[in-house]
């Protein structure tokens, strides 16, 4: 018997529903099969906690006296520069923003110790930020300078906007080459001497609802600690990717935009995160829960690590040269292993994402949703899906 | 066949000791063989050896008492090498980095453990740790 998003959350609310994360449904489902799972489980968790750089947070300062007019000016936040392009006192701080006079890559490789990831960790921390502006001054802004600490507490919103968060899938990143590289995939030393991996794998949101079933626009999540949204498909979403029969990409396909209210959130999960020579991000826990409508979304959410395949891409040629080439496959029960074979190679490997940390996320939601803290929605718009012809495109350079 | 023990040190060179054959001593009057994983002098302040001795329990106990004699501050290195378990989000790139397997994975939670009895102070997971998780003291 199929089941409804509200007749779970009415099973939510008397407090009898049954809530597993993706790990364990995956016995649930080889024992009972999916159509008594189906039956049994009313929601299976997921979670991830991984760097995702397209993230982001916007703050509203409120009005200083006299008022200054940050909207075309410009702001630091403890000296990373943040976006001052809304209205007078809406600013908006990327995740890889750094500091004017951080060296980059000049000193090789860039240490790149702080930036906008960090700056929402401690501003999520509830630390002070030393915030200093300059703008043109109005007749109705007049104010020219302004520095000030702010603090979460005391700013009106402070909200988390990730345009591009939880990859559905990610590559698996190796050196071919002769000389050690610094990439946003960590430090791949030459000559396949390591191989990095980024994604929670069974744990992954996008990866136990493979054909965006259940989730969709307005999806309630756990973002950062907190409660969000999804607002919208992410950035290179690309759904149109070739699957297997599960319906699993085997190459980075469906991402997701999402929203929540910073002060809520906490500093455990969103961390600001350096990778050497490349830059900062943010690293970001998130969990999507799935209601068991049916069986067939039992059946997604039993994936396990072995079914997950994944394409191994050598970032010292085929990704800086945009040459969709794989140097080979692997699924991600290999990848946790600790060693993969490559080119007749043993190749130890490495992985951004953290599982302890997608697991207790995943973990946390089941909770949330058990002490009925947490009700389960019903999308209200779907994302592009795998029919849709929506792709991924590349970027043309034209003269004119 | 006696045992032989090793022990992973962090030796302080008071300014005074700069010049002095000491790790020679150790050798040739405590039958002790030496494997430098570090060294670095700073001139007319101190000097900082990291290294690994090897020898029967007694001899190192012996060259350990004379380096201590000498006034060289004598720490083992596992006290050095500290990962700050607030910091660490127990990601793993440092797993795959790491030379000795000091840093390695416990399936199946995948949480990230370090041994620091494997630990040859290389200092690259300091380098290339996200969180800057891992610290070194000396």
């Amino acid at each position: 018997m199929p089941k409804t998003v509200a007749e779970i959350n009415e099973k939510i609310k008397r407090g009898d529903a049954v809530v597993v994360t993706a790990e364990e449904m995956i016995d649930i489902v080889q024992e009972n099969g999916a159509k008594r799972a189906a039956e049994m489980v009313d929601v299976v968790t997921t979670g991830t906690f991984g760097p995702m750089c397209s993230s982001g947070a916007y703050i509203n300062l409120g009005h200083s006296k006299p008022k200054i007019k940050l909207g075309g000016g410009r702001v630091y936040l403890n000296e990373v520069p943040v976006f001052a392009g809304f209205a007078a006192v809406d600013i908006l701080i990327g995740a890889t923003s750094i500091p004017d006079d951080d060296p980059r890559n000049r000193s090789y490789p860039g240490e790149f110790r702080y930036g906008g990831g960090h700056v929402i960790e401690d501003l999520v921390a509830g630390k002070d930020l030393r915030l200093v502006a300059s703008a043109y001054g109005t007749d109705c802004y007049p104010r020219k300078h302004l520095e000030t600490l702010i603090n979460i507490n005391d700013v009106n919103e402070a909200v988390l906007f990730n345009p591009r968060n939880a990859y559905q899938n990610y590559n698996v990143a190796v050196n071919l080459s002769d000389k050690i590289i610094y990439t946003y995939m960590g430090v791949l030393k030459p000559n396949l001497g390591n191989a990095n991996y980024c994604s929670a794998g069974q744990l992954s949101p996008l990866l136990n609802d493979p054909y965006y079933k259940t989730l969709g626009i307005g999806t309630r999540i756990f973002l950062g600690g907190g409660i969000g949204y999804i607002s919208w498909w992410g950035t290179q979403h690309n759904p149109s990717v070739k699957r297997t029969e599960n319906g699993l990409p085997a190459v980075p396909a469906g991402t997701l935009a999402v929203i929540g209210d910073l002060k809520q959130m906490s500093q455990r999960w969103l961390r600001g995160t350096t990778m050497l020579g490349y830059g900062v991000t943010l690293t970001v826990g998130l969990g999507v829960p799935i209601p068991v409508l049916n069986e067939e979304i039992a059946r997604y959410t039993a994936v396990r690590d072995e079914d997950i395949w994944t394409q191994i891409v050598d970032y010292s040629s085929a990704y800086p040269e945009g040459k969709a080439e794989a140097v080979g496959k692997v699924n991600y029960a290999q990848l946790k292993s600790g060693t993969i074979t490559l080119l007749g190679k043993k190749v130890p490997t490495g992985s951004l994402s953290s599982y302890p940390g997608a697991r207790e996320i995943a973990t946390t939601l089941k909770e949330w949703i058990k002490e009925r803290r947490f009700l389960l929605t019903e999308p209200v718009a779907p994302l592009p899906g795998a029919g849709s012809g929506y792709t991924f495109k590349g970027l043309r350079i034209r003269e004119g | 066949m006696t045992i032989q023990v090793s022990k992973r040190l962090v030796l302080r060179f008071p300014i005074h000791l700069l010049d002095k054959p000491i790790i020679h001593k150790l050798t040739t009057e405590y039958n002790l063989v030496f494997n430098i994983l570090k060294a670095h002098i700073i001139p007319n302040k101190e000097g900082l050896v990291v290294l690994e001795l090897t020898g029967k329990e007694e001899d190192l106990q012996r060259g350990l008492d004379f380096l201590k004699e000498t006034q060289i501050v004598v720490e083992l290195l596992a006290q050095d090498i500290i990962r700050n378990e607030d910091d660490c989000v127990h990601c793993g790139l440092c797993v795959a980095y790491c030379p000795t397997g000091a840093l390695y994975y416990e399936p199946p939670e995948m949480w990230v453990r370090y041994d620091d009895t494997r630990c040859v102070a290389c200092e690259e997971c300091i380098r290339i740790c996200p969180t800057h998780a891992i610290e070194v003291k000396f």
